[in-house]
């Protein structure tokens, strides 16, 4: 069948090249090629992922979008006609990568902090100590304190297991196999030079990573992959994935190309094989099996750790929330429709969920309403893009904020959305060798740490200019939030009143 | 050590059982079990634990090693997710028996009931063998990745031996079936395969174990029309989606 698809970018190599041939040897997808003494480009075949441009030594090369264009048409966008060629073309589910990428309304950038003046002065965090230190668990109802014979204060209520995070940002889960070992470890030692958590995703534990176990929330999702005790022992925390933000209410398969002999091993299943995540828990289908599911993982490790969930916002968010924190859910990681994936069906991952900010504040207002709030930590994720993010998450509701993307781009990736061609070119979502290679691990470690410090620092700064010097107190503050721009039903979901008032 | 647990809560059961697994304990009777739940959760060594009544939920689920012996009956989720181990059920086990299952063998006596078998994997040395004496209902071995699914059917033989769904989206392992099915009851990823002298051989060998559990003869429980489900392909759902690079930005 004839390809009627246009190009989407068009590669210009202008007259500063000097044929040295770089940007053919970066390019994963075969959009450059050098022939007969010049440098041929493929544009149909180019993602504008930017890395022959970044390593390009003379900056010779730009991607523009491809400048041909047809009759304008606001309603059949080129977007929607491409897509509907690419059916035509295979009659085939089309797939995406990385997060919703479409026009919805985004909250957060029409949320306004507060700041302290005169009669409630701000505190200056470069003199004072600002508290970020968060704890992820189960709070008790009550505590109980007793004094001994010398009059030392002691704790009688046995706390429940809890999680200590320096910083109340973590990584949030990325299974091996959608980011590769070094993605993973990257990651853990971050979270643990930070005093934060990683999340290893639902594709298993590598057996390099154990060592990182106190560092790491463990996941167990409708395939089980790579569940089993010592993986539930050596976490810190479980996390049962019911759903991802960018695919609610679906399941997931990594293709059996990309079940190398590493990632069988770590998902315990044969090399090849199609690794199937169905769309639900086979012994999930209520919240008491949910429940069940809770304390299956808690007999097996005694009751030592905390049991999360994680869950898709989607229309009866804080329904199946308290649902879940009734269930026992010691956390619940809470994920907008803008979080990222490694593939999802791009009408899934574009039409389905809802945005995080809505779901966070439903939420909370729910497990408040409920008098239970108390007994379940709330982690949002889902496109958190920056500390603002996550000061107004937290302001919203959340205890902790998870992110994805963020950490992502920190280590090259430029939102190209090719994830599950498992060619990218910033060896972040690939497995392919040669391509790994081209991810530091020092230098991502590096980079990572600096944005983990660099958004804590904001926070703090923040903080003082709030007035806040603990982040518990900011924690479902949304006095200190003022809306702009937003229509009167969406100021009353959020709970907070429009800027002036 | 033996155990009388009716008036306790599972959670003391289990916590029982850890301290007899952590004094060196090797073996256990329990008595009055009335569904409690997650009995031998991640069981970790030899310990073997016989259960007079009605196991709840989840028995034996992420189980490590071991053995677990049920005189009586079994409720849903037995095996879930289990690594290795031995779960045997002299009576009926309810639904997901074997839940992603990875190595490990289940015999369950009786009949069992939806969804067994569900996505069961394989892994290492010790792929996992469940054997149903009975029948099993819909969505025996959806999704399965490996592993061996016997149901032989040995009880009424009135009952439909299977279910429907049989094998949907399997993609791995093998599902044996003493009696025939009819095409309507298998998934279309799953393929139906006369035995082999190959196949004989492992039944025979493999069956010998549960007839002398159970006390069933093994000449007359062979001595029976077989099939044979697997899958047609190892990845069923290929062809589903695009994989073309480079299509999704728009023009912007």
């Amino acid at each position: 069948m004839k390809n009627f698809l246009p190009s989407d970018f068009l590669v210009h190599i202008g007259p500063e090249c000097i044929l040295c041939g770089r940007c053919v040897r970066e390019c994963s997808f075969g959009a450059l090629e050098q022939k007969e003494g010049h440098i041929i480009a493929h544009h149909a075949r180019c993602v504008a992922c930017q890395r022959c441009v970044v390593f390009c030594p003379r900056s010779a090369i730009a991607i523009v979008p491809h400048p041909s264009t047809s009759r304008h048409n606001a309603y059949w966008t080129p977007e929607l006609r491409r897509a509907l060629l690419r059916q035509a073309q295979t009659g085939a589910i089309l797939l995406a990568g990385a997060g919703n990428d479409q026009p919805y309304l985004n909250i957060w950038d029409h949320l306004l902090l507060d700041a302290s003046q005169v009669t409630n002065p701000p505190i200056d965090p470069l003199r004072e100590p600002m508290e970020l230190v968060t704890f992820i668990g189960r709070k008790p109802d009550r505590l109980e304190i007793t004094a001994d014979e010398n009059g030392e204060w002691k704790l009688v209520t046995e706390l429940p297991p809890q999680l200590k995070l320096d910083t109340p940002i973590i990584f949030g889960a990325m299974s091996l196999g959608a980011v590769n070992l070094r993605v993973h470890k990257i990651l853990a030692e971050a979270a643990r030079r930070a005093g934060t958590l990683f999340n290893c995703g639902e594709g298993g534990l590598h057996e390099e990573l154990y060592p990182y176990g106190q560092n790491t929330i463990v996941q167990v999702a409708s395939g089980r992959f790579g569940v089993h005790q010592r993986y539930l022992d050596a976490a810190a925390a479980i996390e049962i994935k019911i759903g991802q933000g960018a695919k609610p209410g679906i399941g997931g398969h990594l293709a059996g190309e990309k079940v190398t002999e590493e990632i069988a091993r770590t998902r315990m299943i044969p090399a090849g094989t199609d690794a199937l995540s169905p769309a639900p828990h086979h012994d999930i289908y209520s919240i008491e099996d949910l429940a069940q599911l809770i304390y299956a993982l808690k007999e097996a490790t005694n009751y030592s750790k905390p049991v999360g969930v994680k869950i898709a916002a989607v229309h009866h968010v804080a329904a199946i929330a308290t649902g879940a924190a009734r269930a026992g859910a010691d956390f619940l990681t809470i994920d907008g429709f803008r979080g990222g994936t490694g593939a999802a069906p791009l009408v899934i991952r574009n039409h389905v969920g809802l945005p995080l900010e809505i779901a966070l504040a439903a939420v909370d207002d729910r497990l408040r309403e409920e008098g239970i709030r108390h007994q379940v930590s709330l982690i949002a994720s889902g496109g958190i893009r920056s500390s603002a993010d996550v000061i107004k998450a937290i302001a919203l509701g959340a205890d902790a904020v998870a992110i994805c993307t963020a950490a992502l781009i920190a280590l090259g990736c430029t939102l190209c959305q090719a994830c599950y061609t498992g060619r990218c070119a910033w060896g972040l979502t690939t497995q392919d060798p040669e391509l790994i290679k081209r991810l530091d691990i020092e230098e991502g470690v590096e980079r990572v740490q600096n944005l983990l410090r660099a958004w804590t620092l904001e926070i703090k700064e923040v903080m003082g200019a709030l007035g806040i010097n603990a982040i518990e107190s900011l924690r479902g503050n949304r006095e200190r939030l003022r809306s702009i721009g937003l229509d009167t039903h969406t100021q009353e979901v959020l709970g907070i009143r429009p800027a002036g008032m | 050590m033996e155990l009388h647990a009716q008036q306790l809560h599972y959670r003391e059961v289990n916590q029982w059982l850890r301290r007899c697994s952590q004094d060196g304990i090797h073996h256990v009777t329990l008595y009055g079990i009335r569904g409690h739940r997650y009995i031998g959760t991640g069981l970790n060594n030899s310990l073997r634990i016989q259960i007079h009544g009605t196991a709840g939920n989840d028995l034996g689920a992420f189980m490590n090693g071991g053995e677990i012996v049920v005189y009586g009956n079994a409720q849903d989720g037995v095996g879930n997710t289990m690594n290795a181990g031995r779960i045997i059920v002299h009576g009926h086990a309810s639904d997901v028996v074997a839940h992603s299952m990875r190595g490990g063998t289940i015999f369950i006596r009786d009949d069992v009931g939806y969804r067994a078998g569900i996505h069961m994997k394989a892994w290492g040395t010790n792929p996992p063998l469940v054997i149903i004496g009975g029948t099993a209902r819909d969505f025996l071995g959806e999704y399965m990745a490996g592993g061996t699914l016997i149901v032989l059917g040995l009880h009424d033989s009135s009952a439909p031996l299977v279910g429907s769904y049989v094998g949907t989206g399997m993609h791995g392992g093998v599902i044996y079936l003493r009696g025939t099915i009819a095409p309507y009851q298998y998934g279309k990823e799953a393929g139906l395969q006369p035995l082999t002298a190959d196949d004989w051989e492992y039944l025979q060998h493999t069956l010998a174990p549960f007839c002398e559990e159970f006390g069933f003869n093994l000449e007359e429980v062979l001595d029976h029309t077989f099939c044979k489900l697997v899958p047609l392909s190892r990845r069923p759902y290929g062809r589903l989606y695009e994989g073309a690079v480079g299509a999704i930005n728009s023009h912007g």
